[in-house]
């Protein structure tokens, strides 16, 4: 796979939520508007690439009964860091997804990608992969948030085209599991179109 | 995997990572605490200034026991005279703690309050924050003359819309806030 393909393989094809179904518990919980989605996958985007990284540089002098335990504590890391820079520089945000940023370090995306990839490759492709799949959830994730927001609050990114309430339930846990389902169908039918193609 | 998975080579490996991220982490904390602290400063001197008549001195922060816990509070003198308090009231709320900032005049009555941090629905619970109805009802308050509780619970306070539980956790805030208020004034 040449290293544009590793970038681009996780919009459609490989698509962490819609294809994969992977990370669904932020995915889920974070995307009651755009901006809350987009932020989710941003965060993390940046942990994917950098413990992407770090881990396809150390993986070599790992012994493989604790590779596991040291991959954690890389990640956990980086959730860390990513954390106490958010509180600091992005206080709004930090606000609204305070609860979902420690529980990337248990996203299966991230611990995964170390598994199935950076320890086997090197750091550049290592951090293309973990950039294309990082997009790939933030876009997921940014798509359902605009869903939700319009169909829920009658809003895109917070600009209001409607007054009053929207249909409250798609702001609400059914809501979530419902615009998951249909934008599933969707990305699989576009990913079975470009398998044929 | 090139290296062996021996107990000198585990331990070593497992030290050596921890000791890294830790100092990594120590140097991140060392940075950001500046701003974070800042930032609580900034959000805690806002909240104080909303609830708040102006033109009273501030003072240091005070506890007393809101609800049954221990929480803070500030005075606001005027000529060595105290005419006002904010106090921070914590409840329950949906979705996790409920932080309110209430201020409270000398003759008892809420001037008004703000939400320091809650984790409520958003677009629903979360407009505790936002709602301009839900919010005017509690300027100038008189707690002597109306019942604290939701409408659902015969009170006199309007609920924001389906988000009964969020509007009775905020209603009950502020009636701690009322009674511990009330006791320092005795």
């Amino acid at each position: 796979m040449t290293r544009k393909q590793l970038i681009t393989k996780g919009f459609i094809k490989d698509n962490p939520t819609f294809v994969l179904i992977l990370g669904m518990c932020p995915t889920l919980a974070t995307t009651t508007s755009a901006i809350n989605g987009l932020s989710m996958g941003l965060a993390t985007l940046f942990v994917l690439v950098l413990s992407n990284m770090a881990i396809s540089a150390i993986a070599p002098v790992v012994p493989d009964k604790v590779h596991i335990p040291v991959y954690i504590v890389v990640i956990a890391t980086f959730v860390t860091l990513l954390q106490l820079l958010m509180q600091a520089f992005t206080p709004g945000i930090y606000a609204t997804l305070g609860l979902f940023i420690p529980l990337i370090v248990v996203n299966c995306i991230v611990l995964g990608r170390a598994e199935a990839f950076a320890n086997k490759n090197g750091i550049i492709d290592s951090a293309c992969d973990g950039l294309g799949v990082g997009l790939g959830f933030t876009l997921s994730l940014t798509v359902l948030g605009i869903v939700r927001e319009i169909l829920g609050s009658g809003s895109v990114f917070g600009w209001k085209f409607i007054t009053g309430d929207g249909m409250l339930a798609f702001v609400m846990a059914p809501g979530a599991f419902l615009c998951l389902g249909y934008l599933m169908v969707l990305f699989n039918k576009i990913a079975s179109k470009n398998k044929g193609a | 995997m090139a290296v062996v998975s021996n107990f000198k080579n585990m331990v070593i490996c497992l030290f050596t990572t921890c000791f890294i991220c830790a100092v990594l982490l120590a140097g991140v904390y060392a940075l950001t605490k500046a701003p974070i602290d800042r930032t609580n400063e900034k959000l805690l001197k806002e909240s104080i200034g909303a609830v708040l008549p102006q033109g009273g001195e501030l003072s240091e922060a005070k506890t007393l026991s809101v609800g049954g816990q221990p929480s803070e509070y500030y005075e606001s003198t005027e000529n060595g005279e105290v005419k006002a308090y904010a106090v921070k009231s914590t409840v329950v709320g949906f979705g996790g703690p409920l932080v309110l900032m209430v201020g409270i005049t000398d003759d008892g009555k809420v001037y008004n309050t703000s939400v320091l941090s809650h984790s409520e629905t958003p677009g629903l619970g979360a407009k505790c924050n936002t709602d301009e109805h839900f919010m005017a009802q509690w300027k100038g308050l008189d707690p002597a003359s109306k019942i604290l509780k939701v409408k659902k619970d015969q009170g006199d306070i309007d609920a924001i819309t389906a988000s009964t539980i969020t509007s009775r956790a905020y209603t009950l805030a502020v009636q701690n806030a009322v009674d511990a208020v009330k006791g320092l004034m005795k």
